[in-house]
């Protein structure tokens, strides 16, 4: 590990202020993500400001219905939320299926969404890797890589946003709240916080240097069943192959892309009366795959038409 | 000569006046290990502040090291000193014994610029902190001619050659037997490279005692070959290193050796002047110490209608260090499991620029019984057999390959039982019938056999004017209860209650003992601490008939009884403590022996179990989950009903691993293992394990050692793995015959066979 300096924000705006004004400074929440990458070297702040104290822990009612997410609260807290578990149980089944109640814990809703992929080369630093080192090459795209998107991968990074939370927000149609450094409140679709690998894959969202998440705002649940199903090697305490959130008419998908994947083919083919099957295949005609994660195209297609026939029964 | 007819006597184990043997009597040390005060080598409280020593592995898997830049980590804040083959301590050659007794030659850690595996140690820094020790350790620059690696066992298996001195063993004609029989299976298995994972990895603490002598803290199974190669590595005296081993976070035969963390601390401690601490990291711990190798297993079975095998034969790649010969034999257990008048079994090894393999628990049937017991459910599935009935047909009356009479053998029983028990008659023989919600249901099982052993140890044995017994024994406790079931042999055998006992072990100054491995751990260590225990009795109850001052002076000493921390010959008693300190104020020590029966190898002795595991697999996902296990086992007399069971259903949960999640993958363009740490090295966790229970059938097998136990160590593991790929099959219709069994791969099958 490098040596880093630590300060503790007084608040969101000093936040900002600091992180855009101090070289290499990075956000720490929970800490989960980011100290273990710290300790492997494989990212290295110079300057870490602590946000998990921020009075950005709320879970609140918002006037359409909806609801407000603080970005420091614990993913436990939100899992557990009676408001969450009534009318987005969704998001608390993807939450409690990620990692165990230890890191539950401590892991927040910001530091959830930006965790960084789980690609075995990107934590191997003596493997190349375009995420971690630019322009070093990409040990997957060639090797082990039974768990490589099969959506929107380019040639520069096969890696899947690993996140379980991430999938569920998109398919409830979340929207990101944050503070940018020049201290302007700014939201927008969550869709829209990841990005693509392209040739750049370690640009991973859309966020500007130094810009805070202050929190994830929930619309009024849809109309519908809601269910989350995630395809691991055990039971617990696993990164997934592959997920599905359905809320009413959407459908989200985990593990299969560098971000998590909007099945907006599916939706429309499901809108316009295609079986859950129909659907997925439609969904899956853009997919590629390469070897050994061909299994996930064909593990989509069932576990999505599983699930979407699961959240039917359950709305029923 | 020795016999085991010497052991035919009555003992204090055997009589076991107070219960305590078998009884499921709580760890002596578990409270220090639940409230993290028991100190593992990493944690001893050395005598002045340590150094921190961080070691760095080649990241090319052959080839040399042709330059060295240590500038810039020497510059870090904190450095003490950067080593690599050009500056470290000199150390004599790899394997030299000055001492010719010597159960280790030397370990020299950093011994030139060759390179023959990805995460070699090849350059060590120390720091005055951990922290700045890490820092450098990234900085320091090598650069390698690397060499292409040779690591594809698959692509290499035409190049598999005769382990060293072996050859394969044949009973009877296989070719005849096997082409006669009119049922016939001929399968192939594989298995992954599988690292040992334990929760502590190895670590070293060292420091010394003037010029001469070295004071060393690590985490092994065998404390005299530990002792002896760092005192060849060092050049110096063995009696000068004192080397302790008092807490171990797990071994699983990982740790049956040393690595260069004990070597590079102890030169570190010298050359510093200053104690030093050496930890491997997780990731480390994959590729710089050693694995269980991978297989390829080629099982033939030739069987009548009836289901009595007529050709057995199961033959066994694996793949070792480019400069090794450890063989993973599992082939080896066949050798006594079913009766089968022609037999063929052995080995065939390949050299690959791969990590050094190694023993990993149950080495052998671990492996092995993940073919043979799946071969034995697809053989039963043809003849449209019962699983367990077929193993019962072929039940042999000795042992098959070499006609030895068993010691003990109740396999059929703990087939029966066990099949009683766990519900076996509701099991569907056609796969794929059962629904329970999502799952398809099935059942499956295997039989389990691990071999037994005995080898020579010391002990002793002191009571002290307290009426404390202590026990001392160059033994170690690697998490199976070793601390507690000594104990419990001395507390039984001097009739104190279990508090009055203390128990030493660890240390190279003590009587030696081979330490934990080969599941012959509980049953060497325990016969030569009852037979010091027998020998204090002795001590004891002449003390008390000779001395004028007892009320015993004057008796038959042989009649004396020791109980409730009395001694007493007939109405005449008084209790330990007033005697010793009465009569030996300084305490009496004495030690005790043992060592194999000449006569031992006229019996084939082995443990015995069967496995039987309920799974459920989603076929949509090709998910499986396990919904319940059992295994019933025959391993001799338990000394302790609790941890035997732990390490019974411990090996049972090793077998799920194996079926369903455990193995290295390696990427053969770096010649490296991919998967390096816990998230991605994947062993059970709680959810995984659903109902689990282990059954220890009463026995006592005499001819194994003077407490009729057998070690429990191993056993549950082997077998486990093939009950849940059993089940797997019954569940959903699919063998897979490469493990482990995951969710992509049982997919494919499950498409293909149109589910
Ligand atoms: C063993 C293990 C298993 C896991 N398994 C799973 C799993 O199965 N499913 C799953 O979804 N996740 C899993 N995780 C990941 C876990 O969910 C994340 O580590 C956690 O959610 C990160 O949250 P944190 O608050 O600790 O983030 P931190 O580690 O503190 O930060 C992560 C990143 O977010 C940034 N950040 C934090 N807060 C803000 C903010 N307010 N604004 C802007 N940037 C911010 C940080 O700068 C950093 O880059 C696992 C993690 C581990 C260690
Ligand atoms: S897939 Fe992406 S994260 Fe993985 S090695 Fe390639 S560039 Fe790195």
């Amino acid at each position: 590990m490098r040596p880093f300096t630590y300060e503790r924000a007084a608040d969101a705006r000093a936040a900002v202020k600091s992180a855009s004004e101090t070289p290499g400074a990075r956000f720490i929440a929970g800490g989960t993500n980011l100290l273990d990458l710290m300790k492997l070297e494989i990212e290295r702040p110079q300057h870490l400001i602590d946000v998990g104290r921020l009075p950005m822990a709320e879970i609140e009612d918002t006037p359409d219905g909806g609801l407000r997410l603080g970005a420091v609260a614990s993913n436990t807290a939100v899992a557990a939320d009676s408001r969450v578990r009534g009318r987005y149980p969704v998001l608390s089944q993807a939450i409690v299926a990620g990692g165990s109640p230890q890191l539950r814990n401590k892991a927040t809703v910001a530091g959830n969404l930006l965790q960084r992929t789980r690609c075995a080369y990107f934590y191997d630093t003596s493997k190349p890797c375009n995420k971690r080192e630019p322009g070093s090459g990409c040990g997957a795209l060639e090797g082990l890589n039974r768990n490589a998107a099969i959506f929107g991968a380019s040639h520069a990074c096969i890696a899947t946003h690993t996140s379980d939370m991430a999938v569920a927000l998109v398919a409830l149609d979340a929207r990101v709240e944050t503070l940018t450094p020049s201290g302007q409140a700014r939201s927008f679709p969550i869709l829209e916080l990841h990005r693509l690998p392209g040739e750049t894959p370690h640009l991973e969202t859309h966020l500007v240097p130094g810009e805070l998440i202050t929190a994830v705002a929930l619309p009024p649940p849809p109309p519908g069943g809601q269910t989350y199903r995630k395809v691991r090697d055990r039971a617990s305490y696993a990164g997934g192959l592959a997920s599905v959130a359905v809320a009413g008419g959407a459908l989200a998908l985990g593990m299969v892309a560098h971000k998590p994947w909007r099945a907006v083919d599916a939706e429309a083919a499901l809108a316009s009366g295609a079986s859950p099957s129909e659907a997925m295949a439609r969904e899956l005609a853009g997919a590629s795959s390469a070897g050994r994660n061909d299994f996930k195209i064909p593990l989509v297609a069932r576990l999505g038409a599983a699930a979407i026939g699961e959240a039917r029964e359950g709305a029923r | 000569m020795s016999s085991v007819s010497d052991w035919d006597v009555p003992n204090p184990v055997k009589e076991n006046r107070s219960g305590l043997i078998g009884k499921g009597v709580d760890r002596y040390e578990g409270p220090l290990k639940v409230t993290g005060t028991a100190p593992y080598a990493y944690e001893v409280q050395p005598p002045s502040p340590p150094a921190y020593g961080v070691m760095v592995g080649a990241t090319i898997a052959a080839g040399r090291i042709t330059d060295v830049d240590t500038a810039a980590a020497e510059a870090s804040p904190g450095v003490l000193a950067v080593w690599t083959h050009r500056n470290v301590p000199a150390q004599p050659p790899r394997g030299t014994k000055a001492h010719p007794r010597s159960t280790a030659g030397s370990k020299p850690a950093l011994e030139s610029d060759r390179v023959t595996y990805w995460g070699q140690p090849v350059a060590f820094v120390v720091a005055d902190t951990l922290e700045n020790a890490v820092a450098a350790s990234h900085m320091v620059q090598l650069t390698y001619a690397a060499d292409a690696p040779d690591v594809d066992f698959q692509a290499r298996l035409g190049d598999a050659v005769d382990p060293p001195g072996e050859k394969d063993v044949e009973v009877g004609d296989f070719q005849a037997g096997f082409e006669g029989s009119p049922v016939r299976l001929d399968e192939t298995w594989s298995t992954p490279i599988q690292n040992h994972v334990q929760m502590e990895p190895c670590a070293s603490l060292a420091w010394w005692e003037g010029p001469d002598r070295c004071i060393a803290h690590t985490s092994v199974q065998m404390v005299k070959p530990a002792q002896h190669g760092l005192a060849e590595t060092l050049g110096i005296d063995r009696d000068a290193v004192h080397l302790m081993t008092r807490y171990i976070g797990g071994g699983f035969g990982g740790k049956g050796q040393t690595y260069d963390d004990l070597t590079l601390a102890a030169l570190a401690a010298r050359a510093l002047g200053r104690p030093v601490k050496v930890a491997f990291t997780r990731q480390q711990m994959m590729h710089g110490t050693i694995h269980r190798p991978a297989t390829v297993m080629r099982v033939r079975l030739g069987a009548e209608r009836d289901g009595r095998l007529n050709a057995m034969s199961i033959m066994t790649w694996t793949h070792c260090h480019s400069d090794g010969s450890f063989t993973e034999h599992a082939s080896n257990f066949a050798r006594s499991l079913y009766a089968a008048p022609n037999r063929l079994t052995g080995h065939r090894l390949v050299r690959l620029d791969l990590p050094h393999a190694g023993p990993m628990r149950a080495p052998g049937e671990a492996s092995g019984t993940l073919s043979l017991e799946c071969a034995m459910d697809e053989l039963a599935e043809t003849l449209g057999l019962d699983p367990v009935e077929l193993r019962i047909r072929n039940e042999p009356e000795v042992d098959p390959e070499n006609g030895r009479p068993f010691s003990q053998r109740q396999l059929v029983r703990c087939l029966k039982e066990g099949a009683q028990l766990f519900g076996w008659d509701r099991r569907l023989p056609t796969p794929g019938q059962v629904r329970d919600g999502r799952w398809l249901v099935g059942l499956g099982m295997a039989a389990a056999i691990r071999g037994n052993f005995l080898l020579p140890a010391k002990c002793s044995f002191s009571v002290d004017a307290d009426g404390v017994i202590t026990v001392r024994q160059g033994m170690t406790d690697i998490g199976t209860g070793t601390y507690t079931v000594l104990a419990q042999i001395a507390a039984e055998t001097l009739g104190v209650p279990l508090g009055q006992v203390v128990v030493e072990i660890g240390d190279s100054e003590l009587p030696p003992a081979p330490g934990s491995g080969g599941q012959f751990g509980a049953a060497t260590a325990g016969s030569a601490a009852l037979a010091a225990g027998v020998n204090l009795r002795k001590a004891i109850a002449d003390l008390a008939v000779n001395d004028p001052g007892s009320p015993l002076h004057g008796g038959d000493s042989a009649s004396v009884t020791f109980q409730d921390g009395v001694v007493a010959l007939e109405n005449r008693s008084e209790t330990l403590r007033d005697l010793v300190r009465r009569a030996a104020p300084a305490g009496l020590t004495v030690e005790g022996e043992i060592r194999p029966a000449q006569d031992a190898q006229r019996w084939s002795t082995q443990t015995y179990g069967a496995h039987f595991c309920e799974v459920g697999v989603d076929p949509v996902t090709g998910e499986v989950r396990v919904r319940r296990m059992l295994g019933v086992f025959a391993a001799g007399r338990i000394l302790n009903a609790k941890t035997a069971r732990s390490q019974l259903t411990g090996g049972m949960i090793w077998g799920v691993a194996s079926a369903l999640t455990e193995g290295n993958a390696v990427d053969p363009r770096y010649g490296s293992l991919i998967n390096q740490d816990l998230a991605q090295y994947l062993v059970p966790v709680q959810a995984d394990i659903g109902d689990l229970e282990a059954i220890m059938l009463d026995e006592v097998d005499d001819k194994a050692n003077p407490m009729g136990i057998k070690g429990v160590g191993e056993l549950g593991n082997s077998g486990a793995g093939a009950a849940v790929a059993n089940a797997v099959y019954n569940a959903c219709g699919v063998r897979l015959r490469d493990y482990p069994i995951t969710p992509d791969k049982l997919l494919a099958g499950l498409i293909a066979a149109g589910r």
